[in-house]
């Protein structure tokens, strides 16, 4: 029988993080910054908020566009912290975790062939969701010598009359690079002048150390072109919870609620529940998470920076991302040789696409024995490579 | 103002594990090693570090030991007021800590001893006897699940894959 698989889905490879997650579970006492998740549980009141609501019966269907409650808090959290109005009734959906929303946003506005500009290296599902949708993903890679900000003429090299959408992600999963104000503001007169919808992935920017980030939604002239995302995942430590939502005009919220409507119904209920209690009781705790990864950062710097590893300041998310090329060996190499010898789990910067090459992504959202740990690891086995 | 932000974070970070090494507590905190050693030294100096100690669960040990606290009423003297009589009682070794409490009673008093008998004898023959304590209320501990901050339970290894995205 001739493959069954749908063509545009064969040529997707696997997550080059799903390979190195079964080397990793192979082998026993690995010490791991592969993990992009927070290594803290969910706040107590946040579980404990569901915890209530499931005695109390929580356990139905909700509205499609999920909880007005929830949508009211979405509201006013965008509000507080992003400057941006959004209409609860029509202009915020709840989604299961970024993932979700991201999917049903590009499935929205993508026809075949359609191009999305994305910068790299960048998480892993950019590229695919927009396949999976019969789009085509352009990279835009973006440089270490720029702190891996993305600049107006990057992208300007790689648009063409059938680019639709301009896929953001600041801070950064795996660069941890921010988008300052006026980047940012170059970049929303370049999404103006192309007339490109931006679509902008904005789950770790609580996780800005030195504060003060802007949302691109936030700009002039901006709210009615650009789908905003943001979830519970990172910042209350609930990547379990699955709950994300989705902001947008009336127009496109609805067409992603039709998407959502017809394949998922409604994100979990009691993870919305838990939601709601995040948004309106969990400010502290997002702050106090916001300290502990600081100080596991400036660690982590400062020791590769001791072991001779160039590594920039990550102003934003969980993750150090240093460069590795000069030890003459591809990162997946570097990786596996650091398994193999050290038990250190780091994920090869390929894994984010083929401009992170040369780079590991160290997460720090391991506590912090396990980071002074693998550190002296790493120190020695660099050690090793200089000899 | 800095400053201070940056050093209440040292206060936090020792607080968690008084012996982490300044080295250590300098890369997390971004300054240099000796910023952090003479940060130390005056917080010792100027009493806001009184002491270092480890959270020990004494439920695990096999040593005779009672817990118990103490509500206790005074009256407060003409000069010194509760402070004379609280800083009495506190030299006692028996007393682990002395707080001045509002509400129904003044002083709450966590002692130690080696058992009920010792302890009942430090209420009855010392406590109550000191002149301007009025009455004194004893409760015994018969467990402890969270010190300082430490369940004492060791929470198990909870379930994280190995990479994710
Ligand atoms: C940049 C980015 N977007 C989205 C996600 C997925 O988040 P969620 O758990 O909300 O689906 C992740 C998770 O690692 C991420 O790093």
């Amino acid at each position: 029988m001739k493959s069954p698989i749908a063509r545009h889905l064969i040529g997707v490879p696997r997550s080059g993080i799903r390979d190195f997650f079964e080397i990793v579970s192979a082998r026993k006492g690995v010490i791991s910054l592969g993990i992009g998740e927070p290594d803290f549980v969910t706040p107590w009141h946040i579980s404990e908020a569901a915890l209530f609501a499931l005695e109390r019966g929580a356990t139905a269907y909700t509205s499609n566009l999920g909880i007005l409650e929830l949508r009211e808090e979405v509201a006013r959290y965008m509000e507080r912290f992003y400057k941006v109005s959004y209409d609860p009734k029509t202009e915020i959906l709840i989604t299961v975790g970024v993932s979700e929303a991201l999917d049903l946003a590009i499935r929205a506005l993508i026809q075949p062939g359609d191009e999305v500009l994305y910068h790299e290296p960048c998480y892993v599902s950019y590229a695919p969701v927009v396949t999976f949708a019969h789009g085509k993903a352009v990279a835009v890679s973006t440089r270490r010598e720029d702190d891996f900000r993305l600049t107006r003429a990057a992208l300007e090299a790689k648009v063409s009359p059938r680019t639709k959408v301009l896929l953001l992600n600041f801070p950064t999963n795996p660069t941890g690079a921010v988008l300052p104000r006026k980047d940012c503001e170059e970049i929303a007169a370049f999404a103006i002048e192309h007339d490109l919808v931006v679509l902008t992935d904005e789950i770790y920017a609580e996780l800005t150390y030195a504060g003060g980030h802007v949302s691109i939604a936030s700009l002039p002239g901006m709210k009615e072109r650009t789908i905003f995302l943001n979830g519970f995942s990172k910042t209350w430590a609930m990547t379990g919870w699955r709950i994300g939502f989705a902001c947008a005009p009336p127009e496109l919220t609805e067409a992603m609620m039709k998407i959502h409507q017809y394949t998922i119904m409604c994100a979990p209920t009691l993870g919305q529940k838990a939601a709601i209690e995040a948004l309106r009781h969990g400010e502290a705790d997002a702050e106090h998470m916001r300290k502990d990864y600081e100080k596991r950062r400036n660690y982590i710097c400062a020791s590769l920076e001791e072991m001779g590893i160039p590594c920039h300041l990550p102003k934003g998310a969980f993750y150090a991302f240093p460069y590795i090329g000069h030890f003459g060996l591809s990162s997946k190499d570097f990786a596996l040789n650091l398994l193999d010898q050290e038990n250190v789990a780091c994920v090869p910067g390929t894994a984010f696409g083929s401009s992170g090459e040369g780079f590991i992504r160290c997460a720090y959202a391991a506590n912090m024995p396990n980071i002074k740990e693998a550190m002296s690891r790493m120190a020695r086995f660099v050690g090793k490579l200089r000899k | 103002m800095l400053q201070i932000r940056v050093m209440d974070e040292l206060l936090r970070l020792l607080k968690e594990n008084a012996l982490e090494s300044p080295r250590n507590l300098a890369k997390m905190l971004n300054q240099s090693e000796d910023a952090v050693k003479a940060r130390i030294a005056d917080y010792e100096r100027t009493g806001v570090i009184r002491g270092y100690q480890a959270v020990v669960n004494e439920d695990k040990l096999d040593i005779d030991r009672v817990s118990a606290v103490i509500e206790v009423k005074i009256t407060p003297e003409r000069e010194g007021g509760y402070d004379e009589l609280a800083n009495r009682i506190g030299r006692f070794p028996e007393v682990d800590s002395i707080y001045l409490m509002s509400g129904g009673f003044d002083l709450l008093i966590f002692v130690k001893g080696r058992n009920l008998k010792e302890v009942a004898f430090f209420v009855s023959d010392k406590l109550a006897t000191i002149e301007g304590v009025v009455s004194t209320v004893t409760h015994f501990m018969l467990k402890t699940y969270k010190d300082s901050g430490v369940l004492m339970e060791a929470e198990k290894e909870r379930e994280r894959l190995g990479v994710t995205p």
